[in-house]
């Protein structure tokens, strides 16, 4: 049997496993069975409603999705080492994730705007947003990695959740605007327990926006499991606020990208904000200063390493005869390639001015500021010339 | 060229790492990312991948060694073609540097090393005012080191004088003619001094063998035993020094479990005056009990012993007697009085001793009591225990009887008001129905702490625990 840990409905076996008295109790449950359009094993599964969103899907561009999932594990593989190596200060991985992050980046248009947690590398990837400077931030040299304008995307959100009051204040911008863009939330599970998630859906309900939230359910809000923050599954959350919900599994490219289309439709039609919730697994650490095997089974990892989204993925491809050597050959060249470059990227980053740190405060000059960095300079110059010292 | 490898802040501003172990040996080639060694932090135990591609010139640091961020662990023969592709030689973080930079060693310690998240690993050192370097006793110059091979740790101190059996209880003495007075008294501690004084003894006579040269009390006390007991010790170190087959002594490094059951024995037992109680007991119903039970079918699968009806009795007696299920909270000036019972277990598992507790034991019965019992005992054993079961106890047990031990005087895990330490079960003459008969006895032992319990309900209890283990019908008088 398996563990309850391991469930996709953390609703009903956080009853029975916290409280065994009252488990007559039945959640309530609107989101509906976990979406899926490839089983772990590779097979493509047929569903009235999602298969018309991903019919358009050709075989290059199957190819292209598996390309872009192998190249941001491969990112995220270097940026790890490169934290082990004392090149970053810090990583969060999303080892796992990346069916939800490519799958939802990918059906987005160039004029959306997104607004992801510290974890979603995979969607600023898909925006166009160079590996470097994904890991500008983590290594201390700036304060963002990007221009959010240049991308439509903004920088990585550490607050946990905060980042959907933005979408949905961007989103009611748009409403404004009259224009038919749509903003994107992505958070994660532990994300939904916190107020700014909470209001941000209840403003989004109340002016109906034009937003979608994409919670990648990875089940371990750092070390606290979802079946103890919620009693009934995460999408059903939304429904509380009136906001329509689908619960995907987010190991699997199409679906996400499905379920995805779908609730972007929806916005750009002026039919209001969507929850999309992607049932995944974190299968590495929290961040590279945690150590998920204090507080989790490592079978759970072992049968979420069962459901992994490219090799599910890559079985697809197999099957339909699209797996060929030069595919493959070229997959791997090209994360090679980007992981290379990240390196020497990274390595060759120069570290900012110590002055540098006023520069970014005002966008217009401000006497405070200037005599601050007035006197920050001449503390530096009293050390007999170098500037280098004391500059963090 | 070769490329140095300090150990980078693996964590969000750690200060410090433990090298586990070393993946790679002096001469291996190397791959970029290849893992070169197993770290653990305050957080988490992680691998480092290796930031060049080449062959490993040499490792700085040995397995079990606890490295400051920021010192070098390895360096790298690394080609310069091979070198070039990764870019090296950016100032970044700092935590690569050239060879080159090594050899002015002191510019190295004095620039501000910053790690990524602001704490400089050098930073520690620069704000403390500078020491002055002790020298010892010994004439043995302060070690870097903190860990050293344990042959290397025996034979050090000794100096070559001693190392020859003919002068072997002179060799203080002729030491000591070399000194100059600019030496720092011996180091030793205010206790030790005073010893020393008592017993009229100078301590520049005294050879030192604890760390650094430290003098210690055995070794005031050997030395005032007189020169044969000295003399001894010397052919030993002589023995040691020329290199006979075997070690006389195995050093490890004091960490993990040891560590700190070691901490916590200590201020446990110099925290909590402790009391500890005797009695001995005839079990012999309860061992007839105990192969009722086994016998019944509600039973069968479940591992019975004389440690599940011990710890069910220990429940009951504690529910009359509920002082000793309490806690000193000292920061508070509060008594703590548990209306739960988190029950530990002390057991013996291969990384030490750890006491695991069963979360609200009394409201088990001996049923659930008898599961929880034998999985607590396969996950400690296994090694698997998580911290949230090691944490809470409020009485523990410890089962010496496994051992063949009758009584002992257990210390209190620290935070609990009692321990209850239980005997092996053996058959014994004893007094029954006033006459001589082959019981079944067993002794037990309670600690408790005094600033809790006094001897009224200590002995109380430990009455209780003896009436139910010698007559289990006695539970009917009891709850």
């Amino acid at each position: 049997m398996r563990s309850t840990v391991l469930t996709d409905k953390p609703g009903q076996d956080a009853y029975q496993a916290s409280n065994p008295g009252i488990s007559a109790v039945s959640p309530r449950r609107t989101g509906g069975d976990l979406v899926q359009l490839i089983s772990p094993e590779g097979e493509r599964i047929s569903h009235p409603e999602f298969d018309l969103w991903v019919s358009d899907v050709t075989d290059e561009q199957l190819c292209s999705l598996y390309e872009d999932m192998t190249v941001i594990r491969r990112i995220d593989a270097e940026a790890t080492a490169l934290q082990r190596q004392g090149e970053l200060a810090l990583w969060p991985p999303l080892l796992g994730q990346e069916a939800s992050q490519i799958g939802s980046g990918r059906a987005l248009r160039d004029d959306d705007f997104v607004f992801p947690s510290y974890r979603d590398n995979g969607v600023a990837y898909c925006r166009g947003v160079e590996p470097t400077d994904l890991v500008r931030a983590w290594r201390g040299n700036a304060s963002a990695g990007w221009d959010p304008y240049r991308y439509n995307i903004a920088t990585q959100q550490i607050i946990i959740g905060s980042q959907s009051l933005h979408a949905t204040g961007y989103a009611m911008g748009i409403q404004y605007d009259g224009s038919d863009s749509v903003a994107v939330g992505l958070f994660g599970d532990g994300a939904t327990s916190e107020g700014d998630v909470n209001e941000a859906m209840v403003f989004a309900a109340s002016f109906q926006v034009p937003v979608v939230f994409i919670c990648q359910n990875n089940h371990w809000a750092i070390s606290e499991p979802v079946r103890i923050q919620s009693h009934i599954q995460i999408a059903d959350r939304a429904s509380g606020f009136g906001i329509p919900s689908t619960r995907v599994d987010g190991n699997d490219v199409l679906a996400v990208l499905a379920a995805t289309r779908i609730a972007l439709d929806r916005a750009r039609k002026g039919g209001g904000p969507t929850f999309i919730e992607a049932v995944t697994y974190r299968m590495g650490p929290h961040t590279t200063a945690d150590d998920p095997t204090r507080y989790r089974d490592a079978n759970e990892l072992e049968d979420w390493a069962a459901k992994d989204p490219i090799a599910r993925l890559k079985a697809l491809l197999r099957t339909k005869g699209l797996l060929t050597e030069e595919v493959e050959a070229k997959t791997q060249a090209k994360a090679d390639e980007v992981a290379r470059s990240l390196r020497a990227g990274v390595i060759n980053m120069p570290d900012p001015a110590p002055l540098d740190l006023f520069k970014h405060v005002y966008s217009t000059p401000n006497s405070w500021i200037e005599r601050q960095k007035d006197h920050y300079s001449r503390y530096l110059e009293s050390f007999s010339g170098s500037t280098q010292e004391g500059a963090l | 060229m070769i490329k140095e490898f300090r150990l980078p802040d693996l964590g969000e501003g750690l200060t410090e790492s433990e090298i586990l172990s070393w993946k790679v040996a002096v001469g291996d080639t190397v791959t970029l990312n290849q893992v070169i060694a197993e770290v653990e932090t305050a957080k988490a135990v992680v691998e480092l991948p290796s930031p060049f591609a080449g062959t490993v010139a040499a490792l700085h640091e040995q397995a079990g060694s606890v490295v400051e961020v920021g010192k070098p662990i390895v360096s790298f023969e690394v080609d310069d073609a091979g070198a070039s592709p990764s870019g090296v030689g950016g100032t970044g973080a700092g935590a690569t540097s050239e060879g080159a930079s090594a050899e002015n060693p002191a510019e190295t310690a004095a620039k501000r090393e910053p790690n990524l998240v602001g704490y400089g690993a050098v930073v520690e050192r620069s704000g403390r005012p500078a020491r002055r370097q002790r020298t010892f006793a010994g004439g043995v110059a302060e070690r870097e080191a903190t860990v050293e091979p344990a042959v290397e740790a025996a034979v050090e101190p000794v100096s070559a004088a001693e190392a020859l059996p003919a002068v072997e209880s002179m060799a203080p003495f002729a030491a000591q003619g070399e000194r100059t007075a600019e030496k720092e008294r011996p180091r030793s501690t205010p206790p030790v001094r005073k010893l020393a004084r008592d017993l009229g003894i100078d301590l520049e006579m005294v050879k030192g063998t604890g760390p650094r040269g430290l003098i210690t009390r055995s070794d005031v006390q050997d030395f005032a035993a007189g020169p044969q007991a000295q003399g001894a010790g010397s052919e030993v170190h002589a023995a040691a020094a020329v290199g006979a087959s075997g070690e006389r002594e195995t050093r490890t490094p004091i960490k993990g479990v040891r560590k700190f059951t070691a901490a916590a024995m200590v201020q446990s037992a110099f925290t909590a005056p402790h009391v500890t109680e005797f009695l001995t007991v005839d079990v012999t119903p309860t061992m007839e009990l105990l192969t009722r039970l086994k016998a019944r079918r509600e039973f069968a699968g479940y591992k019975l012993t004389p440690l599940t009806i011990a710890a069910k009795a220990v429940l009951i007696a504690l529910r009359r007697n509920p002082t000793l299920n309490s806690r000193w909270d000292d920061r508070a000036q509060e008594i703590v009085q548990f209306n739960y019972v988190n029950l530990g277990i002390a057991a013996a598992t291969p990384r030490g001793l750890t006491v695991p507790n069963i979360k609200d034991a009394d409201r088990m019965t001996l049923l659930e009591l008898s599961t929880a019992l034998s999985a607590l005992t396969d996950t400690a054993r296994s090694g698997k225990t998580s911290p949230a079961d090691l944490t809470g106890g409020t009485i523990s047990i410890t089962n010496i009887g496994v051992f063949g031990i009758d009584a002992g005087t257990p210390i209190l895990n620290p935070g609990e008001a009692a321990i209850v330490a239980l005997g092996s079960v053996r058959k014994a003459p004893w007094v029954h129905n006033d006459e001589l008969a082959v019981r079944q006895v067993m002794s037990l032992s309670l600690s408790f702490d005094h600033r809790l319990v006094d001897g009224e309900q200590g002995s109380k209890f430990l009455a209780d625990l003896g009436a139910i283990l010698s007559d289990p019908a006695m539970v009917m008088t009891m709850i």
